[in-house]
């Protein structure tokens, strides 16, 4: 790779790399700027934030602010803290995430490693799942979930975004490029179908786990729509309903300082988890081993 | 150690196709029994059925006297080498060669002391560690061999183990793997489409041809009485020459008395063809056909030239011994003792040559 830069660019011009960066970091203080604000205004007061102009520069309450975020009740949301909402979250993207992932591996092993009746059908089935986003079958499920007793609890917020056909598919696509021979192989080994299972397809899949994790946690952490629906009670509430709940529409009413302490609190995980993982799986994609 | 006996064992395959057509067939306890014939003749087909990852439509399938009909692959104590090697790769080459034992339960010094006897043997030693995208070609080869090895099977199998290396390499392992063979003794069965790996590694060759057996027999017997025109040119490089009395007698071939009644077929084989001086002195008292050839081509290859040449429409092939003295162009006089022809009937089967007292009679 880097020969191949090298002598790309220096066909061209000298200046080449700096108008490249100069585009990137562009790009990067547009993208940035407004975490970077949030930011800024969870170390400011109240009054600081509401009276103009900007402040560009970290203020002196940063402590006070994040000490009342997290000890504190939030007015807006009866008197939940921080680490009630982060909890709640946290519960719900880990399910969401490890839920689908555990659902969709296990049916993409199904059909693809199994003969059994109706095989393709079931794959069909699944497949048309894609068409009906969660918005298109909210109601029903919602009306399943009263029924079921399940609302204001984690199985009711976790459940019904269990199912996914994305995931099912991606893992179908990658089992069947496994090669028929290694699976020939491990039975000739006396290995039956859940040792294959734990011996092969898991550890053969653990990059595709590590990017979908990702991917589905952040989907979990960020579900708005549902999380609405079925909780009722304060302490129930994901941070991002919390959120929503705690802007008022008289700006006054707001407390902005600690609506950005909690914007803070709501960027971190994902971000923690992108970085952390992220490690994984590119080491798994630079030695891809099949 | 075992003997593998197949009785009219039959697949068809869902869509109706049928891949073998009935095979009868023992392998001797300690045999390397190499399948070989055309793609797509029913080789694979018929070796994964005898290690279980086919099913068997009808017949039967022995192992050590034990019908394995319903048993699964691990249940039949066989091993198999498979073409792409198959390899484990997310697991080191030591882990490779213990995962079959570690889930036979066998305890773990003796998995230790297996994997390392054997990859002493194969010369694997400095490898355990690796991963198997980290070998060459043939050392992943090795590595498939040792799998096997370490099970103690019964049985091994091979699926064109070495069609995916290079011709020395190939070259070498054909004898790595006839040597191991006979030093554990393990009854083998071995496919492939080479017909030199066939000849060279089998004691007992069978020869097969869309779904069914066209010979059994050991390589060099059916070298020298292929029971059908289908082996005769099948096994052999080049190939056996084919002709019809009536080409030979065209170009000056006296078959009076030569040919059996039933005989349409005349074969020669391209060692066995000559200039006249070379094989008069090879016939002795057996006597020569003799008959004239239109040149071709004339490839030198080094220890022997090939010379391409026609008989009316049908292609000959003669192989002369080092660099030969012929024309380029032109007729050439080339001679065949008469005792080295082989003859076919209509339906492509061998016919015995008229014997030796009835030919002066005649
Ligand atoms: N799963 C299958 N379903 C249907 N037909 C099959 C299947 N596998 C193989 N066949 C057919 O059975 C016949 C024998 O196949 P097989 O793989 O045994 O051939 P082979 O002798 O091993 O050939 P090659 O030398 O090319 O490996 C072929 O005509 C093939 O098309
Ligand atoms: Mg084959």
């Amino acid at each position: 790779m880097p020969e191949r830069t090298e002598a790309g660019t220096t066909s061209r011009s000298r200046r080449s790399p700096w108008v490249s960066h100069a585009v990137l970091i562009a790009g990067i203080l547009i993208v940035v700027f407004p975490i970077y604000y949030t930011f800024v205004a969870s170390t400011l007061s109240l009054q600081q934030i509401l009276r103009p102009p900007l402040q560009l520069l970290p203020g002196s309450h940063f402590l006070d602010n994040y000490y009342e975020a997290l000890f504190g009740g939030l007015g807006r949301v009866g008197g939940i803290n921080v680490w009630t909402l982060l909890l709640n979250t946290s519960i719900v993207a880990l399910s969401v995430a490890v839920g689908k992932i555990v659902i969709s591996i296990l049916s993409a092993y199904a059909i693809v490693f199994f003969r059994f009746p109706f095989r393709m059908t079931f794959f069909w089935v699944i497949f048309i799942t894609l068409m009906l986003p969660v918005e298109v079958r909210i109601l029903p499920t919602y009306k399943v979930m009263v029924d079921l007793g399940l609302i204001d609890t984690y199985t009711g917020l976790t459940l019904p975004l269990m199912a996914s056909a994305t995931a099912t598919l991606l893992f179908r696509q990658f089992f069947m490029t496994i090669p028929g021979e290694l699976l020939e192989a491990a039975r000739v080994d006396g290995a039956g179908p859940w040792r294959f299972f734990f011996d092969f397809v898991l550890p053969l899949s653990k990059t595709n786990i590590a990017a979908l994790f990702v991917i589905l946690f952040i989907y979990g952490w960020t579900q708005y729509l549902w999380p609405l629906l079925v909780t009722n009670s304060n302490d129930m509430n994901t941070i991002i309903i919390a959120l929503r709940k705690m802007i008022s529409y008289a700006d006054a009413d707001t407390q902005w300082h600690l609506v950005m302490v909690t914007t803070i609190f709501a960027i971190l995980p994902p971000v923690a988890v992108v970085v952390l993982m992220q490690r994984w799986f590119v080491k798994g994609l630079v030695e891809t081993e099949k | 150690m075992a003997t593998v006996a197949l009785k009219t064992v039959r697949k068809v395959y869902a869509g109706g196709m049928e891949a073998v057509k009935g095979i009868d067939l023992t392998v001797p306890d300690g045999a390397l029994c190499v399948l070989v014939g055309p793609s797509g003749c029913g080789k694979s087909t018929l070796l994964r059925m005898i290690a279980g990852l086919e099913e068997i439509s009808s017949g039967t399938i022995e192992i050590d006297g034990r019908v394995v009909n319903a048993l699964e692959p691990a249940e039949r104590d066989i091993a198999m080498v498979f073409q792409n090697y198959a390899l484990y790769p997310h697991m080191s080459v030591y882990d490779n060669m213990a995962y079959g034992l570690r889930n036979r339960g066998t305890p773990k010094p003796e998995i230790e002391r297996k994997v390392r006897e054997a990859a002493r043997m194969l010369e694997l030693g400095s490898l355990l560690d690796r991963r198997p995208r980290q070998l060459s070609g043939g050392q992943r080869q090795r590595v498939a061999m040792g799998r096997a090895i370490v099970r103690d099977p019964k049985v091994f199998l091979f699926d064109e183990p070495l069609s995916n290396l290079d011709a020395k390499l190939r070259g070498q392992m054909r004898v790595e793997i006839r040597k191991l063979q006979r030093d554990l003794g393990v009854t083998s069965i071995y496919v492939t489409h080479d017909q030199l790996e066939a000849m060279t590694l089998a004691d007992v060759l069978v020869v097969m041809n869309s779904g069914r057996i066209e010979q059994v027999g050991a390589p060099l017997d059916v070298y020298e009485e292929p029971a059908t025109t289908f082996v005769a040119s099948f096994i052999g490089a080049p190939p056996m020459n084919l002709l019809t009395p009536d080409h030979l007698s065209a170009v000056g071939a006296v078959l009076e008395g030569l040919l059996p009644a039933d005989a349409v077929t005349v074969g020669i084989r391209p060692e066995d063809l000559g200039t006249v001086e070379a094989k008069s002195a090879e016939a002795g008292s057996a006597g020569l056909i003799t008959f004239d050839v239109t040149i071709d081509v004339l490839e030198p290859v080094g220890a022997e030239s090939y010379l391409y040449a026609r008989v009316q429409d049908a292609s000959v092939v003669v192989r002369l011994p080092g660099r030969a003295a012929v024309p380029e162009t032109g007729k050439l006089k080339v001679a065949a003792p008469v005792d080295k022809l082989h003859f076919f009937d209509t339906h492509g089967k061998r016919v015995d040559p008229v014997p030796v007292a009835a030919r002066r009679l005649g």
